[in-house]
């Protein structure tokens, strides 16, 4: 039973308990904690399998959901502090409970189909746009020997299914029958298919010094955290992945004061929700990515694994409401020059660096490594500095004279 | 260099994330709250009220309504009239204070308060049963006696009627038998007059 499910520690307990028999037990070796005569006979294995996979996914997913929803409420906390206001505070203590009245809300009102909508595209689009950023957990190591699937192509996976997102909200602006809808739906396509290539080119410098795809083997590579070996290939992720999420300061995609609320204007209700939550949890699974490639993922002393995976994801989630605190909103031309003068050249600037670090140093060496960290912090700030000087995101206001005949006569 | 104007503004948002936040948790929490503020309340004083209708005579709008009926009380005591109906429609006021100022007896005060939110216009009316029932805490605006002493209607006990005038007034006194002092043994010496 080859699969990429063999290394997951709860995948094999539950398994075991299902379907420990003397025919497998290769699977399930009899020392094993698990071992015990099994539940089911032998030839059954196969529903095991199901079982103890179904198992996993709903477990998974259920506690992102959760996860995603009280994120909702820190992330609503900690802007209103950083607002120097309270927050939600008034359901239940601290207003913990906000999230739920937050749902009771969503599910209680009327879900609205626009006359003018393709009816089929309109209620397929929150779908689509929820399955990818679950999809994403699938690759993503929580803990010691704890992942769903140990995929070799780990990375390029996430890379691939989160662009699925784009054309979730292309239908969605696109069927809404809206013309707001409709500007925020192009907006993201021109944006996230930009936005795409510094993200993808940021992770190449991580791969190269890995020297693989999986996230598993990622971490596990990290002897120190590749945040210090890796400065700029991590501010052009952070910056990069912000506007693939459409957060502030690059959130012209539901700009609520240009286009009302972009692409889901017309979306009411749970449809609206799953909008919502899908945005709340690609926050949350681009911190546990960022935590995986750039902090070695769960590795840290005392505390459990899963502990420390979360402790860091919460803490590239801080950094991400604090950056949505602090900066206002662009605009689209200077959105679109800020990815292709600053972070494109600043992500190969970075490869380029790499790899010839790479290939001259020894990297199993960690004096080595500390001494590119050296190299590659002096590059991420002079990269910086250099473009920021010379490049000009949008263009400067222009003097406009506008010759007004009577005005002059007069005078 | 641009970045350090962007580093600025996140030190900026972290300044305001450490200190407290300047949010007043309103029904359990209070400002302070000046004694001259005009609230949506009045104070009303019925045993200070000769039924002289200054008040309504000075009010810009015409929201105050006075009715009144010969009591055969004393003139010269003020009790000549007795009130039947004294209306203020705040859904109209605009708390120009004009009606205090025009009051001869200090029987009219701006109230304090102002938690006067109703479901219908016709609630926000004033009338004279509830402003001879409601707790006397007078703002001090236009009353110098009550800013003299440093009365704070937040914080302060209800100002009784005698208390409330600019000066002593004799003539009240031996007016309604039965009341606390009624039987003149706090009475002023001499007649001050106005």
């Amino acid at each position: 039973m080859p699969s990429p499910l063999e290394g997951n520690a709860l995948f094999r307990g539950i398994y075991c308990w299902l379907a420990a028999n003397k025919g497998n037990a290769l699977q399930c070796p009899p020392d094993g904690p698990a071992f015990k005569d099994g539940w089911l006979p032998l030839g059954w294995e196969w529903l095991a399998y199901t079982i103890a996979a179904l198992a996993i996914v709903m477990l998974v997913v259920n506690a992102f959901m959760v996860l995603a929803t009280i994120y909702t409420y820190v992330e609503r906390r900690l802007l209103g502090r950083f607002q120097s206001r309270l927050g939600p505070n008034r359901a239940g203590p601290f207003g913990l409970l906000q999230p739920i009245a937050d749902a009771i809300k969503l599910l209680a009102k009327e879900d609205l189909v626009p006359a003018g909508a393709d009816r089929w595209v309109f209620n397929l689009a929150p779908v689509v746009m929820v399955v990818p950023v679950i999809l994403v957990l699938a690759v993503l190591p929580f803990g010691r020997h704890s992942f769903v699937a140990d995929v070799n192509i780990g990375i390029l996976y996430v890379v691939a299914v989160t662009s699925i997102s784009t054309l979730a909200m292309f239908m969605a602006g696109f069927s809404s029958g809206n013309r707001y809808a409709m500007f925020g739906g192009m907006r993201a396509v021109a944006q996230l298919i930009s936005y795409e290539i510094p993200v993808v080119l940021s992770i190449v410098g991580v791969l190269l010094l890995a020297g693989s795809l999986s996230l598993v083997s990622i971490v596990e590579a990290q002897r120190i955290p590749y945040i210090l070996l890796q400065p700029l290939g991590f501010f052009v992720f952070m910056a990069g992945s912000s506007a693939e999420m459409n957060r502030s300061p690059f959130d012209l995609v539901e700009a609520e004061s240009e286009i009302v609320s972009g692409y889901h204007t017309e979306y009411s209700g749970m449809k609206f929700g799953v909008f919502q939550l899908a945005e709340f949890g690609a926050v949350l699974t681009t911190s546990g990515i960022m935590a995986t490639l750039f902090l070695k993922g769960w590795e840290g002393p005392v505390l459990p694994s899963h502990l420390w995976f979360l402790i860091k994801v919460f803490l590239f989630a801080f950094l991400f409401i604090w950056v949505r605190a602090t900066l206002p909103r662009l605009r689209l031309d200077q959105v679109m020059a800020f990815a292709w003068k600053f972070l494109l050249p600043l992500s190969l600037i970075n490869i380029f660096i790499t790899a010839i670090e790479v290939l001259a140093l020894d990297t199993t060496k960690l004096a080595n490594l500390w001494l590119m960290a050296g190299i590659n912090m002096a590059v991420a700030v002079l990269g910086i500095a250099a473009f920021s000087r010379f490049v000009r995101l949008g263009g400067k206001p222009r003097d406009i004279t506008i010759e007004i005949p009577m005005a002059s006569e007069a005078r | 260099m641009y970045g350090l104007g962007i580093l600025n503004g996140f030190l900026v948002t972290m300044k305001n994330f450490i200190k407290k936040p300047v949010t007043i948790q309103y029904p359990e929490e209070r400002n302070p709250q000046h004694p001259r503020f005009r609230g949506e309340e009045f104070v009303w004083y019925e045993d200070r009220c000769t039924a002289c209708a200054s008040c309504a005579k000075y009010c810009p709008l015409g929201i105050i309504k006075i009715v009144t009926h010969p009591s055969g009380g004393k003139l010269p005591e003020g009790d000549a009239y007795a009130i039947d109906v004294f209306d203020i429609d705040i859904g109209r006021c605009m708390f120009c204070g004009l009606c205090v100022e025009a009051c001869p007896y200090d029987a009219l005060f701006m109230g304090s308060g102002f938690e006067e939110s109703k479901y219908k216009r016709a609630d926000l009316v004033i009338h004279a049963d509830r402003l001879r029932a409601a707790e006397k805490h007078p703002s001090t605006w236009f009353r110098p006696q009550l800013e003299g002493r440093g009365y704070d209607p937040q914080s302060d006990a209800p100002v009784p009627w005698k208390e409330a005038g600019r000066e002593s007034w004799p003539h009240h006194l031996p007016q309604r038998p039965g009341e606390p002092g009624a039987d003149g043994a706090d009475a002023p010496s001499s007649p001050a007059g106005h």
